[in-house]
């Protein structure tokens, strides 16, 4: 299958998962064209509500934060009547990320989401930080993350876009994003939370500028073995700079997350220089 | 978004400035000039700065708002050095520059009639109180306040709300200024001299909890801000879990930040916080 067939690679700056809220909380940050145009990857839904984990779910820690917040979200029934017809409204290009404890429901939540009026594409998420402690489907070969990627792929239209969001680990990245994209990925979107722990142990994410070089590694060492895998560098990117890296890397786009905790209008102003055009209207075009 | 009496809606992130600093007891105050900020407060409401160095932003307490000063709009904060995050904010001088976002969250709701209110807070947390105090009077309500704290250096000034307040009450638990003890050993009488139909509290769960459960044993509506760790503020995160019971009777957790952080005081989930 090639990339053109599986729908377009969305950018080249993007709402990464998690970071978002449910996208209305965004809306007070945006520019004058608010939520139209933007790519915007839902947090992961599940299929049924999750009400996430204890507290304290997000702690600061040099460079970043360590998240363990467990997915929290209203079940796929509450997110398709409710927050996705919201986002549609309000013109973004909505990407739903998707979790699921089997691979049946990676493909439920795929089948159901491809007759949602709306949905732009999916973003699968097989690199959460830690599948066992999230009781998600356990991806860290990348054949399985493959198999998933497969099931998803069956059930969604082959014209619209399916990311793979792999957690930057640097010694099986570029496997990882092999079979992800043989499986029928159109891009994959490289970096995650990378695996750490809280004080006391408790498994959790590490996410922020500190993981900003592993996952540029990781984008690099795909684009050089892989220069024909369309990849979206993901991890701490947070102003033109950390961006500017990731593409001169090779990525085709990035996503923006812990830094929209920091400062909501990151994506916005990142927007405004990667994007010039984009609020441009057609009065003023030349 | 909904609009309320033609006050603009919504959060604003602006840069914002430093244009006094005080110290006060344990606490420093500051004046922070934030565009746009103080023109949609409302008591209850909080801001999430900025901290050099820090990803995480900071979530204080608005202890007061003017809607034009020499400085233009301005707020004041109080800042209790927790941390280094805390000790970086209560160290910057006067001409600072910091990212201000608010208001954030869900303000105190007022009563439709002219009540009798009681305001229930303690240490640097109390600060919503005030602001509260004055907005409940404009309508007419009967306010009773009281500012607890450990010793008096933590207690926050109760003066300055003499004039929004029927009476305020002090009390500390080391006795130093006012009366001894601490509000769970005082809440139910306080409310019972106070006649009170609604009790706001602002404070540690322990305070908070108390107030709610004395004014359920008394027949009052109760309001509590609740302070949870909001490392964004925004309603982005997901980060600062509150658990309550939806006033469909289901057991559910909301954003501290977003769907608080004043919510009803018997639907908070104590034990579970």
């Amino acid at each position: 299958m090639s990339a053109a067939r599986l729908g377009s690679v969305p950018g080249p700056v993007m709402v990464a998962a998690g970071c978002g809220g449910t996208g209305r909380e965004l809306l007070p940050y945006a520019d004058q064209s608010g939520l139209d145009g933007l790519d915007l990857v839902t947090r992961s839904i599940t299929l049924d509500a999750r009400s996430g984990g204890p507290g304290p779910r997000v702690v600061e820690v040099p460079g970043g934060l360590v998240n363990a917040v467990g997915l929290p979200n209203p079940g796929l029934e509450h997110f398709l009547a409710t927050e996705l017809p919201w986002l549609v409204r309000a013109g973004a290009r909505v990407f739903v990320s998707v979790a699921g404890a089997t691979m049946g429901e990676y493909a439920d939540l795929a089948r159901r989401l491809s007759r949602a009026p709306g949905v732009a594409g999916l973003e699968v998420n097989v690199g959460a930080p830690d599948e066992a402690g999230a009781g998600l489907f356990e991806v860290r070969e990348p054949y399985h993350a493959a198999s998933v990627i497969a099931a998803v792929r069956r059930e969604f239209p082959t014209d619209r876009p399916v990311l793979a969001k792999l957690r930057p680990d640097v010694s099986r990245i570029v496997e990882g994003a092999r079979a992800c994209h043989e499986a029928g990925a159109t891009a994959v979107v490289v970096g995650n939370a990378v695996p750490a722990a809280f004080a006391d142990g408790r498994p959790a994410g590490l996410s922020g500028p500190a993981i900003s070089p592993i996952a540029l590694r990781c984008v690099a060492e795909v684009h050089r073995a892989l220069p024909d895998v369309p990849t979206i560098g993901c991890g701490g990117v947070h102003d033109l700079a950390s961006a500017r890296a990731f593409l001169d890397a090779g990525a085709r786009g990035v996503q923006v997350g812990t830094a929209l905790l920091n400062d909501p209008t990151t994506v916005a102003r990142l927007r405004a220089v990667l994007l010039p055009d984009h609020l441009t209207t057609p009065e003023e075009t030349p | 978004m909904p609009e309320e009496r033609g006050t603009p809606a919504g959060p604003v992130h602006v840069e914002g400035e430093v244009v006094a600093t005080k110290r006060v007891g344990a606490y420093r105050h500051l004046t922070l000039a934030a565009p746009g900020i103080p023109e949609r407060f409302r008591a209850g409401s909080f801001v999430a700065v900025t901290v050099a160095g820090h990803v995480a932003r900071r979530a204080l307490w608005v202890h007061r708002v003017r809607g034009s000063s020499a400085f233009g709009p301005t707020l004041d904060v109080v800042v209790q050095v927790q941390g280094s995050g805390t000790a970086w904010l209560a160290a910057q001088p006067v001409g600072t520059r910091i990212a201000i976002t608010g208001p954030l969250g869900r303000a105190f709701a007022l009563p439709k009639e002219a009540v009798s209110c009681l305001l229930v807070g303690e240490g640097y947390a109390a600060a919503p109180l005030f602001p509260l105090a004055e907005r409940l009077r404009e309508r007419g309500c009967a306010v009773s306040l009281v500012v607890s704290a450990p010793d008096e250096a933590h207690l926050l000034s109760a003066l300055e709300a003499r004039r929004s307040a029927r009476s305020v009450t002090v009390l500390t638990a080391d006795g130093s200024v006012g009366q001894r003890g601490g509000v769970p050993d005082h809440v139910d009488e306080l409310l019972r001299r106070s006649d009170a139909d609604v009790v706001y509290a602002a404070g540690p769960a322990v305070v908070l909890r108390s107030a709610a459960a004395a004014a359920e044993r008394a027949g009052a509506w109760s309001q509590v801000a609740v302070e949870v760790p909001t490392p964004c503020g925004t309603g982005l995160c997901h980060g600062c879990p509150l658990p309550v019971v939806g006033e469909d009777g289901v057991d559910r957790v909301v954003r501290a930040c977003t769907e608080g952080p004043v919510v009803r005081g018997d639907r908070v989930r104590w034990d579970h916080l």
